[in-house]
Formats: C-alpha cells, sequence, structure tokens
C-alpha cells in the first residue's frame, strides 16, 4: 500500500516534468543543430549553421546591444534601490512593512499593465511632455516613447523591486554596532560605508543584480511595448525568429545561447556568493 | 544624510512608481479620444469596456486556465514534496534535477521548448497547450514552498500514525493535508496570480482560438494607447488593489 502511493506520488510529477520539463529542452537542443526549412519545423540534417549565424553582425550587434541595456539598467537599479533599501531597512518596523507594502503594490497588477502605464506616460502627446511643455521647458515634445531610453525606463520600473528586495534583506539584518566600531577605531562614515556596510551586504547586492540583469535580457514584451519596431532585447530576437521570420532552428539556436549566458551568469552568483548549488536550498 | 532628504528620497522612488499608474486612472475618466488636455469627466470608456464582450471572454478564459492549473500543479507538486520529504527512493536526485531544470531555465525557453515540443506533438495551442505550460512553471514554486513546511513536521506524527494502523492515503488525506493548509493555501494563490498575470510564457503557447486576458491586453497595448485600454487597465489595478488589501486585513486580523 505504501509503495503504491509513493510510486504513485513521484511516477506523476516525474513524467510530468520529464515530457514537459526535460524532453521539451532536449528537442529544443535538438532542433538547434537542424537545418532551417521554410516549409517544415526543421531539416533532419546536422549543421552547426544556426549558431554560427549569431555570429553574424547583425545579431552579434542585438547581442551587444542587450547586454549594454542590461548592464545598463542593473547599475540604474542599484544606484535608485541602494539607498531606498537603506533608508527603509532604517525606519522604525511599522514604517517598514507599510514602506514594503507600498513597494510591491503596484507589482500585483500585470507587469503587461504597467508597461502599458509607462507607454501612455512617455508618448508624444503623453503627461510627462505636457507638463514639460506648460513649465516652458522645453518648446517641442520630445519623442521619447519607441527609444532605447523608453525601454531602459520601463525596464527599470519593472524590475527595480527585484534589485531592492535582496538588499534590504542584508541590511535589515545588519548589525549597527558594527558601524559604531569602526567609528570608534576612527573611521568616518564614507570609510565605514565603504569597508564595512558594502562588504557585508554583498551577497544582497549580487543577488539583487542577478534578478535584474537576467531578466533584462528576455523581457520582450516591454521592449516591444516601448522600443517600438525596434528589436533591442535577446528576447525579441528569439519571439522574432519564431514567430516571424519563422526560422526555428536559428530561434532554438538563440534560446540555448541564452540558457547558456544564464547559466554563467548564475554559477558566478554562486561562486561569488561562496554558495555551494545546493539542493535543499533550491528545492 | 539628513531626515528631510531620506523622506525626499523615498517620495521621489514612490512618485515614480506610482505616477504612471495614477496618471492612467485619471485619463480613463477623460471625454477626450486622443487629446490628454482635461476635456471634462466621464464614465464612457467604462461603459465601452463592459460592452465589449471579446474582452470578457478572455477574462473568463484567464480565470478558469488559471484555477484549473493551479489545481492541477497543487496536487501534484504537494504530492511530489511530501515524497521528497518523507521517502527515501531510488532516482531522488532525478527528481530533484528536472525541478531544478525547471526552475532556473529563463521563461522565454521554457515558452519556446513546448512550442517546439507541441508543435512536433501535433497539439494545437489553445486551452490544453496553455493548462500544460502553466501547471508546469507553477509546479516547481509549489514544491518548494510545501517542502519548505513540511520540514517542520516532526517525523514521528507519520509513525505513529502507521503504528496505528493508518494506510499511506490515510496519513495523506487525515494528517499531512490539514496540518500543510496554510502553505497549501498559501502556494494556491501564488500560482493563481502567477497563472492569471503570466505573458512570457503564454505568447509563445497560446492560439488565436484560446484568447486570455494579459496577451489580449498586450495586444491591444501594440497598436496604441486608448480610453478604453487605460479604463481596463485601471478597473484590473483597482482590483489587484482590493484583493492585496483584503487579504493584508484578513492576515493581520488573525494575528490578534
Amino acid at each position: 500500500m505504501k509503495n503504491r502511493f509513493q510510486y504513485f506520488s513521484v511516477g506523476l510529477i516525474s513524467v510530468w516534468l520529464g515530457v514537459f520539463g526535460l524532453l521539451s529542452f532536449l528537442t529544443m537542443v535538438v532542433i538547434s543543430f537542424m537545418q532551417h526549412d521554410a516549409d517544415h519545423i526543421a531539416l533532419m540534417h546536422f549543421t552547426f549553421q544556426n549558431y554560427y549565424d549569431l555570429f553574424n553582425p547583425i545579431f552579434f550587434k542585438i547581442f551587444l546591444k542587450s547586454f549594454y541595456i542590461a548592464g545598463i539598467v542593473t547599475a540604474l537599479c542599484l544606484i535608485l534601490g541602494y539607498p531606498f533599501a537603506y533608508i527603509i531597512s532604517r525606519l522604525p518596523e511599522r514604517l517598514q512593512n507599510l514602506s514594503l507594502l507600498l513597494l510591491l503594490l503596484p507589482f500585483w497588477t500585470s507587469s503587461v499593465v504597467r508597461s502599458y502605464a509607462m507607454m501612455s506616460l512617455l508618448k508624444t502627446k503623453g503627461l510627462l511632455n505636457s507638463v514639460l511643455l506648460a513649465l516652458g521647458l522645453i518648446h517641442q515634445p520630445l519623442q521619447l516613447l519607441f527609444t532605447n531610453q523608453a525601454v531602459t525606463i520601463g525596464l527599470i520600473y519593472n524590475l527595480l523591486p527585484f534589485m531592492i528586495l535582496p538588499i534590504y534583506v542584508n541590511l535589515e539584518r545588519f548589525d549597527r554596532s558594527l558601524i559604531e566600531a569602526a567609528k570608534d577605531l576612527g573611521a568616518n562614515y564614507i570609510t565605514a560605508f565603504r569597508q564595512v556596510i558594502i562588504p557585508l551586504t554583498m551577497p544582497g547586492i549580487l543577488g539583487g543584480c542577478t534578478l535584474v540583469f537576467l531578466p533584462a535580457m528576455t523581457l520582450f514584451y516591454i521592449s516591444d511595448l516601448l522600443g517600438g519596431a525596434k528589436a533591442v532585447l535577446l528576447g525579441n530576437l528569439i519571439e522574432d525568429q519564431f514567430l516571424t521570420a519563422n526560422n526555428w532552428p536559428r530561434g532554438a539556436a538563440t534560446s540555448v545561447l541564452l540558457t547558456v549566458i544564464m547559466g554563467i551568469g548564475l554559477l558566478i552568483y554562486w561562486v561569488k556568493s561562496n554558495r555551494r548549488i545546493n539542493y535543499d536550498s533550491v528545492i | 544624510m539628513t531626515r528631510s532628504f531620506k523622506s525626499i528620497y523615498l517620495l521621489l522612488i514612490y512618485a515614480f512608481l506610482y505616477t504612471p499608474i495614477v496618471a492612467l486612472m485619471v485619463y480613463s475618466f477623460n471625454n477626450a479620444e486622443f487629446s490628454m488636455l482635461w476635456q471634462g469627466f466621464t464614465f464612457n470608456w467604462y461603459h465601452e469596456v463592459m460592452q465589449d464582450s471579446n474582452l470578457w471572454i478572455a477574462v473568463w478564459h484567464s480565470f478558469y486556465l488559471a484555477l484549473s492549473a493551479t489545481s492541477s500543479a497543487l496536487l501534484m507538486g504537494t504530492l511530489a514534496a511530501i515524497s521528497l520529504y518523507r521517502y527515501q527512493f531510488r532516482g531522488k536526485n532525478v527528481l530533484q534535477g528536472l525541478l531544478f531544470i525547471v526552475i532556473i531555465s529563463p521563461d522565454i525557453v521554457l515558452g519556446i521548448a513546448l512550442l517546439i515540443l507541441f508543435s512536433l506533438g501535433n497539439l494545437a495551442l489553445g486551452f490544453w497547450s496553455l493548462y500544460i505550460a502553466h501547471v508546469t512553471f507553477c509546479i516547481p514554486f509549489v514544491v518548494i514552498i510545501i517542502y519548505s513546511r513540511a520540514k517542520s513536521i516532526d517525523p514521528n506524527i507519520f509513525t505513529a500514525a502507521s503504528d496505528l494502523g493508518a494506510s499511506e492515503l490515510q496519513i495523506f488525506t487525515r494528517i499531512t493535508v490539514p496540518m500543510l493548509l496554510p502553505a497549501i493555501l498559501s502556494a494556491g494563490l501564488l500560482c493563481f496570480a502567477l497563472s492569471f498575470d503570466d505573458i512570457v510564457i503564454s505568447y509563445f503557447v497560446s492560439g488565436p482560438g484560446f484568447e486570455i486576458l494579459p496577451i489580449k491586453i498586450f495586444s491591444m497595448a501594440r497598436l496604441g494607447v486608448t480610453p478604453e485600454l487605460n479604463a481596463l487597465c485601471s478597473l484590473l489595478f483597482v482590483m489587484t488593489l482590493t484583493i492585496v488589501c483584503a487579504s493584508q486585513w484578513v492576515t493581520r486580523r488573525k494575528k490578534q
């Protein structure tokens, strides 16, 4: 009896994840090594062409641009988010909870809705332009929407809490007497910040950067809505290969490459934060 | 850092987070099709949203997709979490590895891997493809939440139950599930929210025959800003606001 229950529980999920997780990934890897064919998904013919294609200048430029935008987004999130996390971690507890609730409230709505809100704010006849015109700061409406800056702003808007929360968790546990100790030993505030607070909150910083940088490369719908027709993210490249160009093998190759990049990113995070890959902490 | 500087900084960040949403809500009452100038107050756009039957079909689709995906993911995830906690079995590492793959793979990659699998298996894109995808990405969340709660159960309880003659199924329904109920509920809420809002994975595995809300909003937003969409998005925001505040209020009352 015990065995039957156990076999059922383990069997059900193993089969499900085996087919829809592992098998689908393996199929994707196999397809990425096949030849492109206009009428079928792929031709049964082994080739490295799809990977080779990705290093041609057009695609390589998208790769670099995607990295560049994700890097800028991560840096800006860190610059904006660190002081925010620091300030709220010093508030009295009731206010801390309220601040966190206010921070997370917008994130319970769909991220498409939020991106759309940003879109209507930035458009040529949108609120931001109207305000700037009324204040006399500009004389012509600015072209804000459908630019790389708009994509950057949209990504920051969607990813900022992922930077703030891990840093906040670190800062909240932070022992204040360490700063006093540093001051007693003659450090001024800046030295104490650089040599005590930053190193001790490094795990939070690294975690936040990982949580912002990796999604920033793939959130294709934000770049679709705010960046217009210009594909700027790796995610757009994949979307385009599958739904417009209909070149599935190349799209699969791009995804495999993306997975490898993500894997390397996570590995760096684990090594840097001195955490062994421990299944118990993940599962 | 002085006190006022701190408050101004916090206010600026909150302004960044809330201005787009507040502006959207204000303009959803503006009596003008394109202009951002205030042309008077109207409920017209809400009226139009209410009349749009396609939209409400999409809402209904999203709702029952989220409900069915959540219940299946809860069933499989709970059983798996409990087996991982209670039993030693061959291939335990394999199961953990499978979960690990789904956890670390980016959403977009899971979406297209499933799209490829469905096309090769000749499964038409529609409810079932979305259902499979949503169950798959929800399972790891359920396993993580329930496994971490199950660790706090005293294993002697299970031994005692089987000494008293309970079968494994009885232990599951009469002991494990009641003890894990809070964790199961919070996992269910999370799955429902994830499934209801998901766009990246759904975008690849949805078909024209079964439209869901996030995809519908995405395709409407691609065509540009319209007052009707402003009204719809404001409605959705107020809805989530109410639900979040209500659940906060309920948990706070329970604590007291």
